[in-house]
């Protein structure tokens, strides 16, 4: 099972780095998107990966039961893909803006900041 | 039991920028909210450090989930001087923007906006918890890139592409490394983090810690990742870059050194040799690029780079007196830096260009803006005894001491270079007269000219203050190096009230385990 969703991870990474090495904005912001999601992934694996076992502790004892899937990593997920919305929508926009200001797609033309020296 | 002293920091900005963003119809009252909000911080700031001075080490604990398990807040003697300097500069670049973006529509937001930004600061420093630090670079991070297009021209749309970009991807290795760093060791606390960190094996460690220091260096604008700082700086107005130059790469700078200390020993983590060739590159590269700039922004931006070599490379020596001198050079770096882009838009705002081509004649206008500009500006280059020269001193001493005499060469020609990039700007802007086709300087208020000054003034005399004045600094800056060295007592102080020892090393040996 690990194994598989490891092989899953990489798959995504790879597309990914694929995608962000390309110059149109659009294609390298799906690039980040893949990536993005493949570090929460991974993560997650972070966590064990285990059917049917919650992390709850049996009334009379210390720890739960063993083998069961630690919650903490799905915490993180949760918290960094709400912030990940946040900043993804963020990035959307200005890459909309950036197109209808600058009127091109394509990173290497982008020289605007360098202008007026 | 909470420290409110500790909390606040955090809290009063939060309020503050909510109470601006109800305010947005009305410029005096925000600005007055704003005024409220920074003194109130200042206030707060200069208590934490007396309680830390006098307590030791502040730790509070929230919603009394004790650590490991729960988040917690520190304050050691380092993040309660990062958050008094944070502090000041609050209340400086709020002094000044109350004239300088007056008369912008944007202008209640950018108040909101900037509270916020140093709540994600004043967090970032205080927090104990490393996933909690990445939700303040976040809470930072997004507030940066709201001001830096918060006038949307084409200028500020491209280079916040470039901004934004090279920082989301920083924030993905940064996130990716506490993962990993989780599923390693079982916690997220860095004084807890310490101890277990040195029982991983040494591939896994060296991979974590490489992409900690990737994330960070993107962050801190180290060579070879820096390139989002040139591309973006200049064209924002001068109190948002002001704010940007004194705080955000060194918000880098303090992660880099709160987590190559506390829980990855650098030494041991096998990345000395790299960080100590990573800090003269990019004091190299920050001083040659301003060398070949013409304008004021450009110039000043360029050297935030070469400067932050400067820190990283007291953290790369690795020796107390070099972690003191890196400290110590933050300090004085936070100061002088905000000071420097304050003086340039205020140049600007008169002439309508930062451009060196068009300025001048601004000694014979303006003879005490003059005397003003060369005390950040010899302290930048490191003149007796102005507070950079301390800070280089320190660094420098260090490199020698541990026979790295490349790296002390480096940053000695660095600094000489730096006094001809500041002779620039002198001969340019101040001593040659206007040129014939400048625009006639803009008249400005008595009061206008006041808000501009008194916070270029405040910062010159805390310059001219940490100068003379160095021993308390140096000793501040010493207390934190050895103790950020031998963690001990940062540990304790977090780790002192655990209840059962025994019990959360089971659980947290569970973790690794499949």
């Amino acid at each position: 099972m690990e194994f598989l969703w490891c092989l899953v991870v990489g798959v995504m990474t790879t597309c990914g780095v694929f995608l962000m090495l390309e110059r149109h904005i659009v294609r390298f912001l799906f690039g980040m998107i893949l990536i993005s999601s493949a570090i929460n992934l991974a993560i997650f694996v972070a966590g064990r990966l285990t059917r049917g076992n919650p992390p709850l502790i049996a009334s009379d004892a210390l720890l739960p039961a063993a083998g069961y899937a630690n919650p903490v990593p799905q915490a993180l997920i949760l918290t960094a893909i709400v912030i990940g919305f946040g900043l993804l929508l963020f990035t959307l926009l200005l890459a909309y803006r950036a197109i209808k200001e600058l009127g091109t797609a394509d990173m290497d033309k982008m020289h605007n900041t360098e202008a007026g020296q | 039991m909470t420290q409110w002293p500790l909390v606040l920091p955090v809290f009063i900005p939060l309020l503050t920028a909510t109470a601006c963003a109800f305010s947005f119809r009305s410029h005096k009252l925000s600005s007055v909210i704003s005024w409220a909000g920074a003194l109130a911080n200042l206030c707060v700031a200069l208590l934490l450090i007396q309680r830390v001075i006098s307590q030791g080490l502040l730790v509070t604990a929230f919603g009394d989930w004790q650590a490991p398990f729960g988040i917690v807040f520190v304050a050691d003697l380092l993040s309660a001087s990062m958050v008094l300097i944070t502090a000041i500069i609050g209340v400086a670049i709020v002094l000044y923007s109350t004239t300088d973006l007056r008369s912008k529509p944007f202008y209640a937001i950018y108040h909101s906006f900037i509270h916020v930004l140093l709540a994600g600061v004043m967090g970032s420093f205080l927090t104990g918890d490393i996933f909690n630090l990445y939700v303040f670079f976040e809470v930072m991070l997004i507030t940066s890139f709201g001001l830096m297009v918060i006038n949307a021209n084409r200028q500020q749309v491209d280079g916040a592409v470039k901004y934004v970009v090279l920082n989301l991807i920083s924030t993905m290795v940064f996130l990716l490394a506490i993962g990993l760093l989780y599923g390693a060791t079982g916690t997220l606390n860095m004084a807890d983090l310490n101890a277990k960190v040195a029982l991983l094996p040494e591939t896994t460690m060296m991979l974590i810690a490489g992409l900690f220091l990737f994330g960070f260096a993107i962050k801190a604008s180290a060579f070879p990742v820096f390139s989002w700082l040139p591309a973006s700086y200049h064209h924002l107005p001068s109190a948002i870059v002001a704010l940007y130059a004194a705080l955000l790469t060194k918000v880098g700078v303090y992660a880099l050194i709160r987590v190559f200390t506390v829980v990855f020993d650098l030494v041991d983590s096998g990345y000395q040799p790299l960080l100590i060739i990573i800090a003269g590159l990019t004091m190299l590269t920050g001083v040659l690029g301003a060398a070949s700039q013409f304008n004021i922004k450009r110039i000043l931006s360029f050297h935030i780079i070469s400067q932050i070599g400067y820190m990283l490379m007291g953290l790369a020596i690795y020796t107390p007196l070099a972690i003191t001198g890196a400290i110590f050079y933050i300090i004085h770096h936070i100061i002088v830096k905000a000071n420097l882009f304050l003086i340039g838009g205020f140049l600007q705002r008169r002439q309508g260009s930062d451009n060196l081509r068009e300025l001048g004649g601004a000694y014979q206008s303006m003879p005490w803006l003059a005397l003003l500009f060369l005390i950040p500006a010899f302290s930048l280059a490191g003149f007796p005894p102005l507070s950079g020269f301390w800070g280089k001193f320190l660094v420098i001493k260090a490199s020698l001491q541990t026979d790295a005499y490349l790296l002390a060469a480096t940053a000695l020609f660095v600094s000489l270079m730096t006094i001809y990039s500041m002779t620039k700007i002198w001969a340019e802007a101040f001593w040659k007269p206007l040129p014939d086709n400048a625009a006639a300087p803009i008249a400005l208020t008595r009061l206008e000219n006041c808000l501009y000054i008194v916070p270029i003034v405040a910062l010159a005399v805390i310059t001219i203050l940490i100068g003379l004045l160095a021993e308390p600094v140096y000793q501040l800056a010493e207390t934190s190096a050895i103790n950020l060295l031998n963690p001990e007592r940062y540990i304790n102080a977090v780790l002192g009230n655990m209840p059962e020892p025994g019990q959360i090393s089971v659980l947290a040996a569970g973790e690794s385990q499949p």
